[in-house]
């Protein structure tokens, strides 16, 4: 039987989870490209001290809206142009991405490990807790997400801290769904009631036993709402209920630039192609885990 | 002039792991109004041969014939939409799983006029009346009401009839029935293999019936075609094929049989049929022969004489010794 | 069928209390109490204040405040706009149809364009079609729309000229708003030119609205057409020699439109929330921008009973969806 003895050493090359998961990954080239470029971001985010080129709120009085640096009448000393104020846009974006990446941890912190432990607390309670948690987040779903955040910015006041607890608060419902969904199709699972006849206690049940097995479909949900949060974060700093100037913020550059919209096009086109780039690098890397973490999910 | 007629087809899958050859240089032909037989486990390739022929295999299939004719069509030659007009109308196929091959969104009547519309071109009434007419040729009781109803509401037995009724809904001149009783109940069983030959007694259509059961065979066909892993190993009549099986997977088919089974265990085929990755190099049933030699293991064999049931096997059973090849 | 509706409805109840709540915390949520909330920056004297606290009833127990409040908000009553002082209640359906139509035009939009963008990209699975369409489908999905907004109006507005730049019609018309849709009123009007001049009104603020669910759509389309075009019965209907455009489009498409249906009810609670920053940028007179405004101008009544208002219109929304799903899915219809 020379078959089984091929079938053992297969088994013991087996690659580990990791190098799985980075075998799927690496076949969706978009999703490699979306890594690339969020990995760039972050970077960006991390040093845009060292890489700016002027202090992002410097105000350059000779250098009012001076145009890209390939156009008429632009220089090299601010390649990307700069705004109304004479601040050179570069800098700007870069400290923008600051923000960006800022907001996009944060809410996926507060909005993921609220809603888990909510939805795991659903999925394990009786029905009747149950019952009234997931009617809770029901009626946060049925306001438009954008809305509610505005109200609640209205409520707590405008700045870009308020601005990441409402969006927090928006996203969280959707977490709490996920994981509670997941919860209740894994908890029937035979592996769940061995740990339950081995005497493991409730919480060990909950975050040891259960948890990690339901951790891909929250991964993937990680990934989109960190790009959520990004867009969501500029539309109200662009309303003007996020970050306030003069802070770089990608929305509220937008939300200033507004009114030169027909003068001078580079005060509008890059902050917003800085929020596209960033936003669909995400999503496509969102759509690559999704893909490599759980072949089920790929249908939505 | 046979009416369907397949010299050396094959068909290959591009899977993402290589080329993958589910069809191995099969012949097949069939005269009007005859009931052939296509035997063999899952995954020897029978249905996928007819699938070709019909051009209802995905994109990923490559198929290659030297002969592949219906009716007097090439089929080779034949653009899709010269296909469209024979499939469906002169050939019909019905399939394994009676509750998924009907649309789960459209009433049985709409599924079964459209295909009267398409290749007939009745008018409205017409259609209805030939719909009511074909419930009532394959058994289905109250017609008018079942026309009106969705395939879910109905049992697996019912759908397989309308099904049936689909199909012949445009007097095909060959139907074949992939596995038509496999997902069914073995009581409703009976009845349909009854109602399909009955059918092509009266209509004197073709039938092509693939089944891995040999009881089946058995009692209906009148010859038979025996695939193993995508090749033809044995083709005999139904009496002739029973009494003297040449190649020793037949063999071993009919002895899996209960009604032939001689000890108290029946005797089973150790192993399951090759893949894409554990293909012999040899006679492909060598590895769950229990004649096979190092000649079995080593050197394809080509099939042999008629009179020895074209089997593709180096060392036919039964061979009588005037014929031996 | 009618089971089914019920037992939709009695889900709705609950959450429809639970949206009055939210509201009616909102204005007790903010900072100070609600008379001085309510009275804005001007300010108000002592006495003023103790006598409008009982005369609204803000001295009462909270559970008779809400109480109230839900009285009133059955009757229709949501209080009075402190800038316009008209009732909330009426200036919302003043308001909504302008939303209504650039909603239904954008969903519109949407779907012409997203369901065959779908059906074309499922069937060429993997080639260059499928790329080109859902890579644009993922562009369009990670837009910032009100950067998008200002790109269109850059090129379309500035560039071309073609279309104006906010508004719902040029202001050399004017007639009685019969209906509130624009469009249906203009034609009503009988004036040259009036209805062409709403539709070039229409353009940029339907694209701008509608990509996002555009792309959802296309998406959705896509892998629900997948799933479909492997079932057996789409083996089935082809082996009855029907073509192509009647296995993917009628066949295939009908059993795919089962999940695309949800999906196209629920973006519109995106919808609305993208109507907000539409509505803003192109200075339309909808309900998204009068939230905003509002929001500006401390009238927490008009939040409030917006908030209400457009929450309730989701769920609604939501319920019909839910019942057209059972409609279109025979198998829960009949259930």
């Amino acid at each position: 039987m020379t078959e089984t003895s091929e079938t053992a050493s297969q088994a013991t090359d087996r690659p580990g989870p990791l190098r799985e998961f980075w075998y799927y990954f690496r076949e969706n080239r978009g999703a490699v490209m979306g890594l690339w470029i969020f990995v760039a971001f972050v970077l960006v985010a991390l040093f845009a001290d060292l890489i700016a080129p002027h202090d992002p709120t410097a105000q350059f009085r000779k250098n009012l809206l001076q145009p890209p640096f390939w156009q008429e009448g632009g220089s090299i000393a601010f390649p990307l142009g700069t705004d109304a104020l004479g601040r050179d846009i570069l800098s700007r974006l870069l400290h923008g991405a600051r923000y960006s990446f800022y907001v996009g941890i944060v809410v996926v912190t507060v909005a993921a490990s609220g809603g888990i432990v909510i939805g795991l607390i659903a999925g394990f309670a009786p029905r009747w807790l149950d019952a009234i948690i997931m009617r809770i987040m029901d009626i946060i779903l049925a306001f438009p997400s954008l809305l509610l955040a505005l109200v609640l910015v209205a409520i707590l006041g405008p700045s870009l801290t308020n601005a990441m607890i409402a969006i927090a608060i928006v996203l969280q419902p959707h977490y709490v769904r996920l994981t509670r969904a997941s919860v209740l199709s894994e908890r029937s699972k035979d592996y769940v009631t061995a740990a339950r006849v081995a005497g493991a206690g409730r919480l060990r049940l909950m975050f040891v036993t259960v948890l990690p097995n339901c951790l891909s479909p929250i991964i993937v949900q990680a990934a989109l709402s960190f790009s959520t949060a990004i867009l969501d974060a500029a539309a109200l700093g662009f309303l003007g209920m996020g970050a306030q100037p003069p802070t770089p913020e990608w929305g509220t550059m937008l939300a200033e630039a507004r009114e030169f919209i027909l003068r001078a096009w580079w005060v509008v086109t890059f902050p917003g192609l800085a929020i596209l780039v960033t936003v669909l690098a995400i999503n496509l890397m969102g759509d690559g885990l999704r893909d490599a973490l759980d072949p089920k999910l790929k249908r939505s | 002039m046979p009416l369907l007629e397949i010299r050396n087809l094959s068909v290959d899958f591009a899977t993402s792991s290589g080329q993958f050859r589910a069809v191995d240089g099969i012949d097949l032909s069939v005269d009007k109004g005859e009931l052939l037989a296509i035997v063999g486990e899952s995954g020897s390739g029978k249905s996928v041969s007819m699938l070709a022929m019909m051009g209802l295999l995905p994109w990923t299939a490559t198929i290659t014939a030297d002969v592949m004719s219906f009716d007097g069509h090439d089929l080779r030659a034949l653009g899709p939409r010269q296909r469209r007009r024979i499939v469906g109308k002169d050939m019909a196929m019905i399939f394994q799983e009676p509750m998924s091959s009907l649309n789960p969104c459209f009433t049985t009547g709409f599924q079964i006029k459209e295909a009267l519309r398409l290749h007939l071109g009745l008018d409205r009434k017409a259609r209805h009346r030939r719909a009511v007419e074909l419930f009532e040729m394959v058994g289905i009781p109250a017609p008018e009401d079942r026309l009106k109803v969705f395939p879910h509401q109905m049992s697996g037995g019912m759908n397989q009839r309308v099904m049936i009724a689909m199909a012949i809904a445009c007097g095909p001149k060959l139907l074949i029935a992939d596995e038509p009783t496999t997902a069914l109940d073995v009581t409703i069983q009976a009845q349909i293999l009854d109602l399909l030959t009955g059918l092509q007694r009266d209509s004197g259509m073709a039938l092509i019936l693939i089944t891995h059961d040999m009881g089946v065979v058995a009692e209906t066909a009148e010859r038979v075609s025996v695939q193993y892993a995508g090749q033809k190993v044995e083709e005999q009549k139904v009496a002739d094929l029973f009494e003297t099986p040449h190649h020793p997977y037949t063999a071993a088919l009919l002895a899996a049989l209960p009604e032939r089974a001689t000890s108290r265990h029946l005797p089973t085929i150790p192993g399951v049929v090759p893949g894409q990755f554990d293909r012999p190099r040899g006679c492909l049933f060598s590895p769950r022969c229990k004649f096979a030699d190092d000649r079995c293991k080593a050197e394809p064999p080509a099939p042999a004489g008629s009179g020895l049931g074209l089997a593709r096997c180096h060392y036919p059973l039964n061979a009588r010794s005037e014929v031996s090849a | 069928m009618l089971k089914f509706i019920l037992s939709r409805l009695l889900t709705f109840l609950p959450t429809f209390f639970g949206v009055t709540l939210i509201s009616f915390a909102f204005i007790r949520l903010l900072p100070g109490d609600p008379i001085t909330v309510l009275a804005g920056e001007r300010g108000i004297s002592a006495e003023r204040h103790a006598e409008l606290m009982t005369e609204f009833g803000f001295d009462q127990p909270m559970l008779i405040q809400y109480w109230d409040y839900l009285k009133g908000v059955v009757q229709g009553d949501l209080g009075q706009s402190l800038v316009t002082k008209k009732p909330v209640w009426d200036e919302f359906f003043t308001l909504f149809p302008a939303t209504l139509e650039l909603s239904i035009c954008a969903i519109i939009f949407a779907v012409a364009l997203g369901l065959p963008a779908g059906v074309i990209a499922a069937v060429n699975r993997g080639k260059f079609f499928d790329r080109l369409l859902m890579s644009s489908a993922l562009v369009g999905y990670s837009m910032p729309i009100f950067w998008w907004a200002l790109l269109l109006i850059i090129a379309f507005s500035g560039w071309l000229g073609w279309t104006p730049v906010s508004g719902r019609i040029s202001l050399m018309y004017y007639f009685d708003s019969g209906t509130g849709f624009m469009l249906i009123d203009s034609l009503r009007s009988g004036q040259d030119g009036a209805f062409w001049s709403a539709v070039h009104h229409l353009i940029l603020p339907t694209i701008v609205l509608g990509t996002i669910p555009l792309a959802v759509i296309a998406r959705q389309t896509r892998s629900a057409m997948l799933e479909v075009l492997s079932e057996d019965y789409i083996r089935t209907a082809r082996a009855k020699g029907l073509a192509p455009f009647r296995v993917n489009g009628v066949h295939a498409l009908r059993n795919a439109l089962i999940p695309v249906i949800t999906v196209i009810g629920l973006s519109v609670g995106t919808l609305l929330a993208g109507a907000i920053l539409t509505e803003t940028i192109f200075s339309w007179p909808g309900i998204g921008k009068w939230m905003v405004d509002s929001i500006f101008r401390r009238d927490y009544p008009v939040v409030q009973g917006g908030l209400l208002l457009i929450a309730v219109m989701v769920m609604i929304v939501n319920l019909i969806v839910d019942m057209l799903y059972g409609f279109i899915n025979p198998k829960i219809r009949k259930r």
